[in-house]
């Protein structure tokens, strides 16, 4: 049963794969001129010597008189051979600038997720427990509070604070003698040293609705007659409490981490630009903004791949922990 | 009073509210003996599952038991023979203490109404049983299973071993019962409390329920307080009665009296619907009598529905499955044709295909209007179907649900005049008023809305909805079983009443023999899709022939207590139940 | 019936509210809305904020653009009412104190010191900069404004042009609260079309729509946001651009309202009151406006009034980022690019009002959605079956 719904899921997502590579290929086509265009301006603006072969290969390399379906199936192909194109604005192949800062950007997204469960669940949970009472109700205020503040307005605020009142610099992820260093244990203490505050900032507003999730999903579980049940055997209610409905109303949660993620990454983005991380928001942000078409369209990819591998992960991770989806 | 294991004394328990203190339990003192069962009868919101579950100390929030004591003799059970003063008053032990969470599943096991909503979804049923023993008895997690192995054998669930290892949703009602009882016996406890256990299971599955909860209590001697709203029930097994009304035991005693001679008057009403709706109504033999069922009216010819249910990521992949398989029925003028089955039967949706709600696979139903004529109304589409919809009515069964909250009665009522357009807007609330007058509610009731009314009332709302525009035929689809039995008894009279004010003819479906036989002149039994037998309803309630229909007859339980043990129950096992 | 014993909430509601009888949905919603403080509060925030959006150019008291190469990032100043100076006397009025520059010989910063000698007046509804309200009917008067027609008074400081912040968090509030409106607008009618569409075919069409709001919710909302708006041309006048970045707004969140509508009307269809108004003679149509429709608004409006925030934040970081709006519109998201360094805010911080204008208006349109959505089932206590 299980096993057959893993394959099912699994076929299910190569569509998702390549409708979502169109959308992303769709995206960086949109600007009107062609790419070689800019590349050429880019080139001009930097003093460079324009070679009119060497753009005329660019146009044969990448199909770019042909038509659009050509031009994304070369660019797919190319892709799936990991060959993304090259960036103009850094005049490197693209492959060469994304996996760093992709994976710091995992590993900010990761921390973050952490950080956030850590503290929502258990936060929701008592205030599920303690309703109507003053600590809910700080909670929920504070949860209200976490929600209407956009993350890079949170990122501004500590930054202004950190300067004006410690007169510390707190963008960037590493010192300034690690930032072109190549990776050891000592590079690797430093980033801790510098990313539990983007941790910190990211996680504010998904931990805020995340403890609103959790208090009303368990709210909904803990009058469920199977409670009754469970107090009627003689179960103490602390363990009655974490084996019945906080088991429960942590489904939906489980289902969501896969899926919470990739959203994690790409909603780091702005947060990033702000606090000028290395991570791979500000590089998208910059290769959108001068149009490197090749550098935007694998990022774009890639987070998509992100959030289809996390919808995956989510549905199959669903299905080990409630058995009634798998038997449905 | 020999061997008490249970007492509760002067007990109260409230539930503050926005508007004061609500009484649930007022003043209520009931004892339980050893090997004997004490039925705690009512009638919703009598309390009486508060009292139950008020012995625990597991009233749902805000609710707190105010006063009394709920006494413990630990002394009178098997586990604790000799001891004399071990006594523990459960009222008195703070309600998340360890020392009432060491009664609670060992002493006093509780089983519940829904037993698919109470057991945990996510837990296997194992898992669920070994917790119980687990709890109260230092023994290993393997002997723990071996014992709940034997737990199910002990409960008649089939092949425990693999059983053991599923989850609640992959059990049939019945078999999730048992495995509760499994649960609740788990420690061998001394006073079982049984909250409804067998309201939401049909009757065959109830008969085998109480069967077995009546020899587990043979072979343990323990004590069982057994809630339940049904007197057939209580008749089957009491030893003893308490009868509960609005919070307070109004009667105490043993059955034989409390059936034959109550002396409180709410005993008697309760006794006299229950006995008038256990023979046919006077009132329909008196009218038939003087009016004999006329023409037919509805001819159902090998109906059949099959429903398809999609599966797939795309939903492409089809699965069939038969709800309806070649049913034919006819209802003449003026007669009540009933049609009984339990859960699962596919009643409800011959009901809804005769209605036209949705689509038929294959069959016809041949419909004869006022004018005449005979149509197939299978073969018709929705738009084509309005003019029948006018002469054939339906009765829900969800009082609730049935009624938009968001409409006021007058206008429920009057929507299927006002779509016929042959009222003037006067006249149409003019015409309500009367509607209403008819189905015995205040004229007042037409600007207020239908949460300003109670199920039985609500249930009236429908009614004069079926009847505005002046049908032939009403399909009443378990039109009382959301009620009290007083209030079905009510229901059932003014539908008769209607019927020989209007001439109506009635498809009544209900699983309720009881209520068939009151109401219906014939009977059609569906078992599984089919309808295994059709007959005048006393001939085939007092001779059945299916093996099917003798099963379900016997599994009835009869509300006197003179015929317990009486008669012979037989089952019916073409396929037998079982645990996937 | 499986409904408990204790099923007393009929009797409870009647003694509290004495017509609850005759009490219709909205009368019954905004009893159940009125006993949530905060929600009330929050719903009149929200009111007022779309008031001061309709009324921009009558309640600011200067035009947003109106450069002052004088008071380049002047400090707030708090209004007063007594005065005492050596210039402009003593005496009771509405006034805030004057400032005066100041140039640091060593490090050529500009510093801002009070002036204990003069006062700028403020009067209210004085004539001010001509404007034409809502670009039409010319007007001169202004709720409050500078008494004397030359001076300039900053309640929220000023920007890097010396233009005045409060003016253009007034005129801010008017593009990211629509902005928010508007978006919502589209996305419902999108959302509610697809959805409904959804709901009531069912079979293959809802199964192809199903997959299909699965694949846009898989993608990574601010990606797509972030490269469509890059897409958009550069010339493009403030208004078109205004309009695509809703339309795009728009285009990620519809889903959200899709999935409520389809779910809502999936659960209505197998209703019993709506098969009764089937078996009416009720039509399709009257089936779903008159019987269904009821039921699935309030649902559908606590939907909506929660995801305009999320607009306004979507907004409000597309702008703030440059592939937003841009100036000359004035939207809160474009009046926090100026706090985008570290350098601007520590020398004036008060280029976060419009920060916090945006979490003003984010929590209380969330505070009003969530006593809407509580209210919005009115019923539930009393349908225990």
């Amino acid at each position: 049963m299980l096993l057959g719904y893993i394959f099912w899921r699994l076929v299910w997502s190569v569509p998702f794969f390549f409708a979502a590579s169109l959308i992303a290929f769709a995206l960086i086509q949109a600007p009107p001129g062609d790419f070689v265009t800019s590349f050429a301006a880019t080139l001009a603006q930097s003093g460079d010597v324009v070679d009119e072969q060497r753009l005329e290969a660019l146009r044969e390399r990448y199909g770019l008189d042909r038509p659009f379906l050509t031009q994304y199936l070369l660019w797919i192909s190319g892709v799936m051979r990991g060959d993304f194109g090259i960036s103009f604005e850094w005049q490197q192949p693209v492959s060469q600038l994304i996996w760093e800062r992709m994976g710091l950007s995992v590993a900010l997204a990761l921390g973050t997720l952490m950080f956030t469960w850590a503290v929502a669940l258990p936060l929701g949970i008592y205030s599920a427990v303690r309703k109507y009472t003053v600590s809910d109700y700080v909670l929920t205020t504070v949860g209200f509070f976490g929600l209407a503040m956009p993350n890079f307005l949170l990122a501004l605020v500590m930054m202004y604070v950190a300067v004006v009142f410690f007169g510390a610099d707190v963008s960037g992820l590493f010192s300034e003698e690690y930032q072109r260093a190549p990776w050891s244990w000592a590079k690797f203490v430093d980033l801790l040293k510098h990313i539990w505050l983007p941790i910190a900032i990211l996680g504010l507003s998904s931990t805020a609705s995340l403890m609103r999730i959790m208090r009303a999903n368990l709210l909904d579980e803990l009058n469920k007659p199977y409670v009754t049940t469970a107090r009627a055997k003689g179960v103490s209610e602390f363990r009655l409490l974490m084996k019945y409905p906080v088991r429960i109303a942590l489904n939906p949660f489980v289902s969501t981490i896969g899926w919470a993620f990739p959203q994690l990454i790409s909603g780091a983005v702005i947060t990033a630009f702000v606090l000028s991380l290395p991570t791979a928001g500000p590089l998208l942000l910059q290769a959108l903004l001068s149009q490197d078409m090749f550098l935007a369209g694998a990022f774009i990819l890639l987070l998509c791949c992100l959030s289809i591998i996390g919808m995956l992960v989510s549905d199959i991770l669903l299905a080990f922990v409630d058995p009634r989806i798998r038997y449905r | 009073m020999t061997n008490p294991v249970l007492e509760i004394q002067n007990l109260i328990t409230e539930f503050p509210t926005r508007n004061g203190v609500f009484r649930a339990v007022d003043d209520v003192s009931l004892t339980v003996e050893a090997g004997r069962t004490l039925c705690v009868v009512g009638e919703s919101g009598s309390g009486k599952s508060v009292t139950a579950r008020s012995v625990l100390q597991i009233v749902d929030h805000p609710g707190r038991i105010t006063q009394g004591r709920i006494l413990l003799h630990r002394h009178n059970t098997a586990r604790r023979q000799g001891d004399e003063d071990d006594i523990v008053d459960l009222a008195a032990l703070p309600a998340r203490g360890p020392e009432i969470r060491a009664i609670r599943g060992r002493d006093v096991a509780m089983i519940f109404q829904e037993p698919m909503s109470a057991l945990s979804p996510v837990h296997t049923i194992g898992n669920q049983i070994v917790e119980a023993i687990r709890l109260h008895e230092a023994i290993s997690k393997k002997d723990a299973m071996d014992r709940a192995v034997e737990l199910l054998r002990l409960v008649e669930i089939p092949t425990p071993e693999k059983a053991i290892k599923r989850y609640t949703f992959e059990y049939s009602g019945g078999m999730r019962q048992r495995a509760m009882i499994a649960m609740a016996i788990a420690c061998n406890p001394s006073v079982l409390i049984a909250d409804e256990p067998t309201t939401a299971l049909d009757v065959t599955i109830q008969a085998e329920i109480i069967d077995l909860l009546r020899r587990l209590q043979q072979e343990t001697g323990m004590g069982m307080m057994f809630i339940t709203h049904d007197m057939g029930v209580v008749a089957e097994i009491a030893d003893e009665v308490a009868v509960m009304y609005r919070g307070q035991v109004v009667e105490r005693g043993a059955p034989l009296p409390i059936f034959e001679a109550p002396k409180e008057e709410y005993t008697q009403r309760l006794l006299a619907a229950v006995k008038r709706l256990d023979e046919p109504s006077p009132r329909r033999l008196a009218m038939r009598a003087a009016s004999p069922p006329g023409a037919t009216a509805l001819k159902v010819d090998r109906l059949a529905k099959h429903f398809y249910l999609s599966a797939g990521l795309l939903g492409l992949r089809k699965e069939t499955f038969v709800a309806v398989n070649d049913a034919s029925l006819e209802l003449r003028e003026g007669e009540n044709l009933g049609i009984v089955g339990e859960s699962g039967s596919g009643k409800t949706t011959l009901g809804r295909c005769i209605q036209g709600v949705h689509g038929t696979t294959r069959g016809a139903i041949r419909f004869t209007g006022r004018d005449g004529r005979t149509t197939d109304l299978a073969k018709l589409k929705e738009n084509e179907l309005r003019p029948a919809w006018r002469e054939i009515r339906m009765v829900f069964q969800d009082p609730f649900s049935s009624l938009n909250p968001r409409m006021t009665v007058g206008q429920i009522i009057g929507e299927p005049l006002l779509l016929l357009r042959t009222h003037s807007k006067h006249s149409l609330r003019q015409r309500v008023c009367e509607l209403l007058d008819v189905v015995g509610l205040p004229q007042s009731a037409y600007d207020r809305y239908p949460h300003a009314f109670s199920g039985g009332q609500r249930q009236r709302i429908g009614i004069a909805r079926a009847i505005a525009p002046e049908p032939r035929v009403i399909i009443a689809d378990e039109a009382t079983s959301a009620l009290d039995v007083s209030l079905r008894i009510q229901i059932l009279d003014l539908l008769l009443d209607l019927q020989e004010r209007m001439g109506l003819s009635f498809l009544l479906i209900s699983h309720d023999i009881a209520v068939i036989r009151y109401f219906c002149d014939r009977i059609a039994v569906m078992h599984r899709g089919k309808i295994v037998e059709t007959g005048e309803t006393e001939a085939v309630c007092s001779n059945p022939t299916h093996p099917y229909t003798r099963s379900l007859l016997s599994a009835v339980p009869v509300p006197d207590p003179r015929q317990r043990g009486k008669h012979v129950r037989t089952r019916y096992r073409a396929d037998a139940e079982s645990a996937a | 019936m499986t409904a408990p014993d204790t099923n007393t909430a009929l009797p409870e509601a009647a003694t509290e509210i004495p017509d609850v009888e005759h009490s219709s949905q909205w009368k019954l919603m905004w009893w159940a809305f009125r006993r949530h403080r905060v929600a009330v509060i929050g719903g009149v925030i929200v009111l007022t904020l779309y008031f001061v959006a309709a009324f921009a150019e009558f309640l600011a008291p200067f035009a947003p653009q109106s450069t002052s190469s004088q008071n380049v990032y002047h400090p707030p100043q708090m209004p007063r009412l007594f005065y005492d100076t050596t210039y402009d006397g003593s005496g009771f009025g509405l006034h805030v104190r004057a400032f005066s520059r100041e140039r640091d010989p060593f490090t050529l910063q500009t510093t801002y010191v009070p002036d204990p000698d003069r006062v700028i007046f403020i009067s209210f509804f004085a004539k001010g900069t001509p404007y034409r309200l809502w670009g039409l009917i010319p007007m001169e008067r202004r709720l409050f404004t500078a008494s004397n027609p030359g001076d300039r008074f900053y309640l929220f400081g000023a920007d890097r042009l010396g233009r005045d912040m409060y003016s253009r968090v007034i005129f801010g509030t008017r593009v990211s609260m629509t902005i928010g409106l508007v978006g919502v607008a589209l996305a419902l009618i999108l959302g509610v079309t697809l959805g409904g569409i959804s709901g009531y075919l069912g079979g293959v069409t809802d199964a192809v729509i199903q997959r299909f709001v699965e694949l846009v919710l898989a993608l990574p909302t601010i990606p797509i946001w972030l490269g469509l708006s890059a897409a958009l041309p550069q010339d493009w006048s403030p208004l078109t651009r205004y309009f695509a970045i809703t339309a795009i707004l728009s285009l990620v969140g519809w889903t959200e309202l899709a999935r409520v509508v389809r779910g809502r009307f999936l659960a209505l269809r197998n209703e019993d009151f709506v098969i009764a108004a089937r078996l009416d003679g009720a039509t399709r149509r009257r089936v779903i406006l008159r019987h269904m429709a009821p039921s699935m608004a309030s649902h559908i409006i606590a939907s909506v009034t929660l995801a305009i925030p999320l607009m306004i934040i979507a907004e409000t970081s597309l702008s703030f980022l440059g592939l937003g709006l841009q100036p000359p519109m004035v939207s809160w998201g474009v009046l926090l690019r100026e706090a985008q360094n570290v350098q601007s805010i520590s020398q004036a911080p008060w280029l976060f009002i419009p920060g916090a204008a945006v979490v003003l208006g984010v929590l209380s349109l969330n505070f009003l959605g969530d006593g809407i959505r509580d209210a919005a089932d009115p019923y539930s206590e009393v349908q225990t079956s």
